[in-house]
């Protein structure tokens, strides 16, 4: 399969966005983004169904431009479905459906005319485990979304140290990038998967309780990751720890659903208000702890 | 939609693909509908070849027993050969399920993951299962007719003598080589890996929680297979029986080798000579002219046919027992 | 560094609880003794018998009715029964082995001696098998027929497999249950069938020729290799597929870059095993390659000879310097199937990620279909904790988007 290095010729990543958005812009309405700094996410009326049964209700929300926006709320309330709504990962569950929009920088990422690959590749993600590829050294993994997206670049080597930098695991993995993915601890795959998904430059990071399935001192380790990167991108959070919330965010969003019904956002903030002075009880209870 | 505070619709989302995915699905669907394709040229350049076949003899394909397919009145029929696969089935059925289930039993529930320290019984009998898969039919067949046969014609003389009263064990021709029985044994070898396999599989299925849970009563080993294993997996291990069967009919080799083609009907299983579709077509292939060629072909759709409803059915009980019990 | 003295050895004896102790080993041993000269003089003595099969199945349940007695009388009646059970299904594994011992030492007993390098490069060409004539001729034509059978056959069949099962694992649509269904339903096909099918489309139009069998080899091959390699590919996990969407990448690009390498060793056991089982096909050779004697090269012209069919046709005839042939050909395909099948045994374990690798294909095969995971996830919906999981499970299958057939 050598037809990706034919093709599409550009010198950095950076570069190549422009080529890319410009090149749609004929037919489709682009991602206007200016492929170096963050970009604006914005949901208006986002409904979610997995077949007929109706998971989010009404949710919308402002993410703003290097922040960090935390989502929180009891299990079961779809707030890892909205995340996954936002970079159009929902829709490949089969009976999945949705209504309303998301905005990145005010063009709808579900316009009929946009593709799922391009949106992705602008808004990152990262997952609750750990999933580098296993069959790829290291390196190939910060690579794989260049690779994927059929971007060629002089520059891999400053891409690989950029992301690895970035996402705090340079230090550890620089002699031996040629290792497999599967050979470094549970934090450091985590650490390779952001720097997977920063090494495409996204606008957007999106993070689904990326320190659930890891010990406490990698879960600070990545924390600390997380502030370092929201200069640069925009990061939107799933966390179970209102702590780690309370730590990591800017803004916080609290998610409920109750007794079967949809979930929806009860109250969205700044954080330290949302912990300190809510306006709704129920979030009260909630980040008190006396519930979820 | 019932909730009746909600008047939104979900939008229609665009999966636009690129040109390179298109291709990419097409390719792969192309090689998934390609099966189709295969399955139904099979049916039909069998029918389009078998036509001669059936015009001379109609439906009278399906009961003549005898096979002439040359000279000025050609009689024949697949229905000796019919009744010879099947009756190879059953005994090999017979002899296979048993010592599948308890094979597979074994590998589950008895097999310690070492012996002595260092045997790996149960990967051991896991490969040894899979390699017997792999054994060509034709070995089976030369051991089968070379070093079972003189082995199994002492019981055969011993049950037709004893237990010749009742019919199936008569033998009226006083030899018994090349009978069913030795063509049944083998066959019910070669299906014991596909049927091991299979119930292996099944068993293994068996959520831990119900076994463990009748551990804590009480229960013996035997007991937890009976009650708890048994019951969860019957869906399964019917299927892989019936997958067997599927082997059982068209295996062709084997018998060609021991069998020797005899066309009457005949249900004494331990008397010499018998008959099976699939024997039939390897043993004859070549002689008989044009019409034989056709003839054959024809009874080789039959057999198509059988193994095809029988292996749709297994496979169908196989899936749903699996599928299920999740 | 100062150094730290160890920590005292500290005598602690290993229990493993176990229930069978060596005097039930003692009891074990007297009944297979007893009950083994009980049949001796019932079968040699009184009934006259002969025969080694009919001894062994007298023996068994002879051994089983006193193993049952014996523990009945010394312990309880569920101890009896359990050990009775037991005491079966380990006979029943024995006697699944015994076959495959006893064929391996069959095969290598009469084909060993004969096996020579003359008969490894020689054919059958002007050999005149007459009574007392030594010179059994060679398997070299079979062994380049069946070589070059195989090789075609695995050519065509193979990627076809692959991207088969790719189609069904990884691209889905309305018809993965019906192509899963008749990929099960060709895998059941006799072997001889695809032999007759061949001949009917492609032998009555270019004659019998290598490639004919090759072709025939291919159809047999093929479900297998798409049952093996769907197996291996639903045990990929699904995380490195919505890893990888997650990047943007093309469909093509997640399964030629991630799932696939990540699946390598277990689609090269698959692959093997396919190749494994189509070297010994004989049934389907007869009317496609349809055999001779002497070196044909070509697989596209002219009749060809192969392994299996070289034994099958020396098997039924009157000489012994004939059946030796096939006794070596036998020798030879039973080498060449068993170093292809312990070849696939080894990939498969030796891959870094094998261990284990059993235990998860069977994890695999719990995850539901499609249809299977909405019931799911209808029935739990309301317990909180699972929220995830469900999403997970209704990805699991197929990595596709909501509406399969958009784009057609």
């Amino acid at each position: 399969m050598t037809m990706s290095d034919s093709m599409a010729n550009t010198e950095t990543v950076a570069t190549d966005r422009k080529v890319a958005s410009s090149a749609s812009a004929g037919t489709a309405p682009s991602l206007r983004i200016d492929g170096v700094s963050a970009a604006q996410l914005e949901s208006v009326g986002i409904h979610a169904w997995f077949g007929e049964r109706l998971v989010l209700e009404n949710v919308d929300l402002v993410m703003e431009r290097t922040k960090v926006t935390a989502l929180i709320g009891p299990s079961g309330c779809g707030k890892s479905t909205f995340l996954r709504i936002l970079n159009r990962m929902h829709e490949i569950v089969p009976s999945a459906s949705l209504a309303g929009r998301v905005e990145l920088d005010g063009d709808d990422i579900y316009d009929p005319n946009q593709r799922a690959a391009t949106v992705r590749r602008h808004i990152g993600m990262v997952f609750q485990r750990p999933n580098p590829f296993p069959a790829m050294s290291i390196r190939d993994n910060v690579l794989a979304g260049l690779r994927f997206n059929k971007i060629r670049s002089s520059h891999k080597d400053e891409i690989v140290e950029e992301a690895l930098v970035k996402a705090g695991l340079w230090s550890e993995v620089k002699d031996r990038q040629g290792a497999l993915g599967g050979a470094l601890s549970g934090g450091q795959q985590q650490r390779l998967c952001i720097a997977r998904a920063l090494a495409v430059k996204p606008a957007v990071l999106l993070m689904d309780e990326p320190c659930s399935a890891l010990d406490p001192g990698s879960t600070l380790r990545i924390e600390q990751t997380i502030q370092e990167i929201a200069e640069e991108v925009t990061v939107v959070i799933v966390t179970h720890n209102m702590q780690q919330a309370l730590r990591v965010s800017d803004k916080t969003a609290f998610f409920l659903a109750q007794d079967g019904n949809p979930g929806y956002i009860v109250e969205a903030g700044p954080t330290k208000e949302i912990f300190e002075s809510p306006k709704d009880p129920r979030t009260a209870d909630y980040v008190n702890g006396r519930f979820g | 939609m019932t909730n009746t505070t909600t008047t939104v619709t979900p939008i229609k989302i665009s999966s636009k693909r690129s040109a390179e995915d298109r291709a990419f699905r097409g390719l792969a669907r192309g090689a998934g509908l390609g099966t189709f394709v295969i399955l139904f040229l099979i049916g039909l350049f069998l029918l389009i070849e078998a036509i001669p076949a059936f015009r001379s003899q109609g439906l009278r394909f399906f009961t003549n027993t005898g096979w002439q397919t040359t000279g000025p009145h050609p009689t024949f029929g697949v229905l000796s050969a019919l009744t010879g696969s099947i009756i190879i089935s059953i005994i090999g059925l017979a002899v296979a399920i048993p010592v599948s289930l308890a094979t597979a039993l074994f590998i589950n529930e008895y097999a310690p993951a070492k012996v002595l320290g260092f045997v790996p019984v149960k990967n051991f009998l896991t490969a040894a299962v899979d390699l017997m898969a792999a054994v060509p039919s034709i070995i089976y067949g030369m051991w089968g007719f070379f070093v079972l046969q003189p082995h199994t014609t002492g019981l055969e003389q011993w049950l037709s003598t004893y237990l010749g009263f009742i019919p199936v064990f008569k033998s009226s021709t006083g030899l018994y080589t090349s009978s069913f029985l030795i063509c049944g044994i083998i066959v019910g070898i070669m299906c014991m890996p596909i049927i091991t396999s299979l119930c292996r599989e099944v068993f293994s299925l068996t959520p831990n929680g119900e076994r463990e849970g009748a551990m804590s009563l009480g229960a013996s080993r035997a007991r937890v297979i009976r009650d708890v294993v048994f019951p969860f997996a019957k869906g399964g291990v019917i299927g892989s029986i019936m997958l067997g069967l599927g082997r059982a009919l068209g295996e062709a080799i084997a018998v060609a080798i021991i069998i020797s083609l005899a066309f009457p009907i005949n249900f004494h299983i331990l008397q010499a000579g018998g008959n099976s579709i699939a024997a039939l077509i390897a043993l004859n292939w070549g002689s008989g002219g044009s019409l034989g060629t056709s003839a054959l072909l024809a009874a080789g759709l039959v057999l198509f046919a059988i193994t095809l409803i029988i292996n749709m059915v297994a496979s169908r009980i196989v899936n749903a027992s699996m599928a299920d019990r999740r | 560094m100062t150094s730290v003295s160890p920590p005292a050895k500290i005598a602690i004896k290993k229990i493993r609880p176990r229930e069978f102790k060596p005097s039930d080993i003692g009891i074990l041993a007297l009944s297979v003794a007893s009950s083994f000269s009980i049949v001796w003089i019932l079968f040699f003595q009184l009934t006259l018998l002969s025969g080694a099969l009919g001894f062994v199945v007298m023996w068994i349940p002879i051994f089983l009715f006193m193993y049952w007695l014996v523990n009945r009388q010394l312990f309880t009646r569920q101890v009896a029964i359990d050990r009775l059970i037991g005491s079966i299904v380990t006979l029943g594994a024995l006697l699944m082995m015994l076959p495959l011992v006893l064929l391996a030492i069959f095969v290598f007993e009469r084909g060993l001696p004969l096996l020579s390098w003359h008969v490894l490069t020689h054919t059958q060409q002007g050999v005149v098998y007459t009574p007392g004539s030594h010179d059994i001729g060679g398997v070299a034509h079979a062994l380049v027929g069946t070589i070059e059978q195989v090789i075609i056959a695995a050519v065509l069949g193979i990627p076809a497999a692959v991207l088969t099962a790719i189609f069904i694992n990884e691209v889905g649509g309305n018809f993965t249950k019906s192509v899963r269904v008749v990929v099960t339903a060709m895998s059941g096909t006799p072997a001889i069938v695809a032999g007759v099918f061949i001949y009917s489309i492609w032998v009555t139009r270019f004659g019998y020729s290598g490639f004919a069998g090759a072709l025939a080899l291919a159809i047999i091959l093929l479900p297998t290799v798409t049952r093996g390699t769907e197996e291996v590919l639903k045990v990929v996990h699904n995380d490195l597929r919505e890893a990888s969407m997650a990047l943007a990448a093309p469909e093509w690009r997640t399964v030629w870059s991630v799932v696939l390498p990540t699946a390598r060793s277990g689609l090269v056991t698959s692959v093997l095993l396919g190749v494994a089982v189509s070297i010994g096909e004989t049934a389907p050779l007869i009317m496609t390659i349809f055999g001779n004697q002497v070196m044909n090269t070509n697989p596209f012209s002219g009749p060809q000879m192969a392994l299996s069919l070289l034994a099958y046709k020396q098997i039924k005839v009157p000489l012994q310097s004939q059946i030796d042939l096939g006794y070596t050909a036998a020798l030879i395909l039973f080498i060449l199937v068993f170093t292809v099948f312990i070849l696939a045994r080894l990939l498969a374990g030796g891959a870094g990620k094998g261990k284990g690798s059993k235990r998860k294909a069977l994890m695999a095969r719990l995850r539901p279909t499609p249809g299977v995971a909405m019931e799911v996830m209808d029935d739990e919906a309301d317990l909180p904790e699972t929220e995830y999981e469900i999403e997970r499970e209704q990805v699991s299958n197929a990595a596709q988007p909501r509406k399969g057939n958009d784009d057609e």
